[in-house]
């Protein structure tokens, strides 16, 4: 991350380095090809291995704008580390460039970040619901969809008793 | 019948058909073809796992093929948030039905750096042997399915045997079979019984003896080979960027094994070979695993043997629930019981990303805490979903045979790859 710092003066928002040793970094939006771009085709840094992607609703948290925090998980072979990159995204606009040209790995992850959490990837090839169905509504992951919401593809049977998951209290 | 008149003039002019009607032989026209899209899933015998693959096929051949992942959805990360972090525990071994132990201790291995937390060292010599134990039923599942769906029983029914020794075993340590919520926070559930661990390596005995057999039934079976060898090929460079790993990243010749060059809990003092294969096919995945579980035997025949005495969890009632004794004797051990269960275990707000290798491949656990008793954010990196992402590239243009071995193969864990 410090080299990333020295190569994107102005592309690193925010630092830092966890309690287990992680490092992550807060890239700017517009800056965040450019940095995966350079830490996986650095011969040095070498992250050519896409971990994951994902992304956090900050709704709840104590600083909530922007609201939506976008976590890439990057892997380097070379150097046998996790790095994280992070993009903060607003409420108003849920849209981010999307890393599917430089990691076709990250195809079906942004899928389901956009599936979960409505965020847009521009440029995605196939940006389409991953894990539900195409009629459903809104995205079940912000923290503002409530836990108990159910919208069934096929009207559930009426059934007395049945325990429908955490918090709910046994009601459909 | 005088007057004879002629049918084709009374017949009605059809501008469609008549121009080339003609012109096509019989012979041709039963050899026009168009493109056959055909279902397999949600649940076919072949695919492991719920999942249902939208195959397009120029009669044989694979031209397009779309994975549909969604039927098993359970709202995995939706329902920890809206539960103690202990409360977790049993979502996570649903993850992976075959390796629950692996999740499990994943998962809880995460929160421990999160909390900062030094589990107690015999702790962590029993995650190891239940995860090992695991790898092994994760594996035998795997080579067996993937010899019955080449058409041989036998190593099935030798990898089934051996599964059902290991979870004996399983169950004989943990109560459960296959979920077993062993762990918990700073350490795990209760110690080894008595006697376990003599027959744990009696059972291990007889399992390398069913892998002979299955060895032998299927490494230079002509049928076997011929249908895995040189399918399902996918490069190293590819795989990377697909984001593979574990077994079937190994297979293409990458040297990469977390236990190796990030060792958690105590991998670093036992002697085990990472397995490499070369051509990153079907055959080579099947190899792996196969030697792989002769490593974990060897890890786990070395755990038993130098298991340490100990506690197997923290004595931290802020982390741990107190002795029962304490509980019923001491106000002090019931408020402590009363807050962990009420409240849950109290993490400091943070964030953390910790990966484990699982059966297949790395599991990586993010987890965000904002200060209270349930998680913020509970992100899994399951292994089988980059694996299954890769699919469509490795299969396109290849044959509707090649299917079966190399979704077998690359050993699609519904429960994981659905969250």
């Amino acid at each position: 991350m410090d080299r990333v710092a020295a190569q994107f003066p102005e592309a690193v928002a925010e630092r830092y380095v966890d309690r287990a040793g992680g490092a992550w970094a807060v890239i700017h939006a517009e800056w965040l090809p450019k940095v995966a771009t350079f830490l996986k085709m650095d011969p040095e840094l070498d992250f050519k291995l896409f971990g994951s992607a994902d992304a956090v609703d900050r709704l709840h948290l104590a600083e909530s704008d922007p609201r939506f925090e976008v976590v890439y998980f990057l892997y380097s072979l070379k150097r046998k580390e996790h790095v994280r990159l992070k993009v903060r995204v607003t409420e108003t606009r849920p849209e981010l460039p999307s890393l599917t040209p430089l990691y076709r790995g990250a195809n079906w992850w942004e899928r389901l970040v956009f599936d979960f959490y409505g965020i847009r990837f521009t440029d995605h090839p196939d940006l389409r619901r991953i894990l539900l169905y195409d009629e459903f509504q809104g995205h079940p992951l912000r923290k503002d969809y409530a836990l108990r919401d159910r919208q069934p593809l096929i009207p559930e049977r009426p059934i007395k008793d049945i325990f429908r998951g955490p918090g709910t209290s046994g009601v459909a | 019948m005088s007057d004879s008149h002629n049918i084709d003039a009374q017949k009605p002019h059809n501008p469609d058909t008549d121009g080339f009607a003609h012109e096509e032989s019989e012979l041709e026209s039963h050899f026009q073809t168009k493109n056959m899209v055909i279902n397999m899933g949600p649940s076919h015998p072949a695919t492991h796992g719920t999942v249902r693959l939208k195959v397009e096929l120029e009669g044989e051949t694979i031209v397009k093929i779309d994975p549909e992942i969604g039927f098993l959805h359970r709202g995995f990360q939706k329902s920890c948030e809206n539960v103690t972090w202990t409360q977790c525990l049993p979502y996570t071994d649903r993850l992976n039905y075959l390796s629950a132990m692996m999740n499990n201790f994943g998962f809880l291995n995460a929160v421990e750096k999160l909390i900062g937390l030094e589990i107690p060292e015999r702790a962590q010599y029993i995650r190891v042997i239940g995860s090992e134990l695991h790898r092994l039923t994760d594996h035998l599942t795997c080579v067996g399915a993937t010899g019955l769906e080449m058409g041989g029983f036998a190593p099935f029914l030798y990898g089934m045997e051996a599964r059902e020794l290991i979870q004996d075993r399983v169950t004989e340590l943990t109560g459960a079979r296959l979920t077993t919520s062993f762990g918990r926070v700073g350490g795990i559930n209760r110690d080894l019984p008595e006697g376990w661990s003599e027959k744990v390596l009696k059972s291990l005995d007889r399992t390398e003896e069913l892998l002979v057999e299955m060895d032998g039934l299927l490494t230079r079976n002509r049928i076997f080979v011929d249908r895995t060898k040189g399918t399902g090929v996918i490069t190293a460079e590819d795989a990377i960027d697909y984001g593979w790993t574990g077994p079937a990243l190994r297979a293409c010749g990458v040297d990469h094994d977390l236990r190796k060059v990030q060792p958690y809990w105590v991998y670093d003092r036992f002697d085990f070979d990472v397995v490499v294969g070369q051509h990153g096919d079907n055959y080579d995945r099947y190899l792996v695993r196969l030697e792989e579980m002769r490593q974990s035997i060897r890890i786990l025949r070395q755990a038993l043997a130098t298991i340490p005495a100990g506690p197997i969890i923290v004595d931290d009632w802020r982390i741990a629930l107190p002795p029962k004794p304490e509980v019923y004797g001491t106000i002090e051990g019931v408020m402590a019981h009363f807050k962990l269960v009420m409240e849950g275990i109290q993490v400091p707000p943070g964030e953390v990303y910790d990966a484990t290798e699982a059966s297949n491949g790395e599991l990586g656990w993010y987890l965000v805490s904002d200060g209270r008793g349930r998680p913020y954010k509970v992100h899994v990196r399951a292994p089988g979903f980059p694996v299954l992402s890769a699919l469509p590239h490795i299969i396109q243009g290849k044959m509707l045979a090649d299917l079966v071995p190399t979704f077998d193969t690359i050993n699609m864990i519904g429960g994981e790859v659905e969250q």
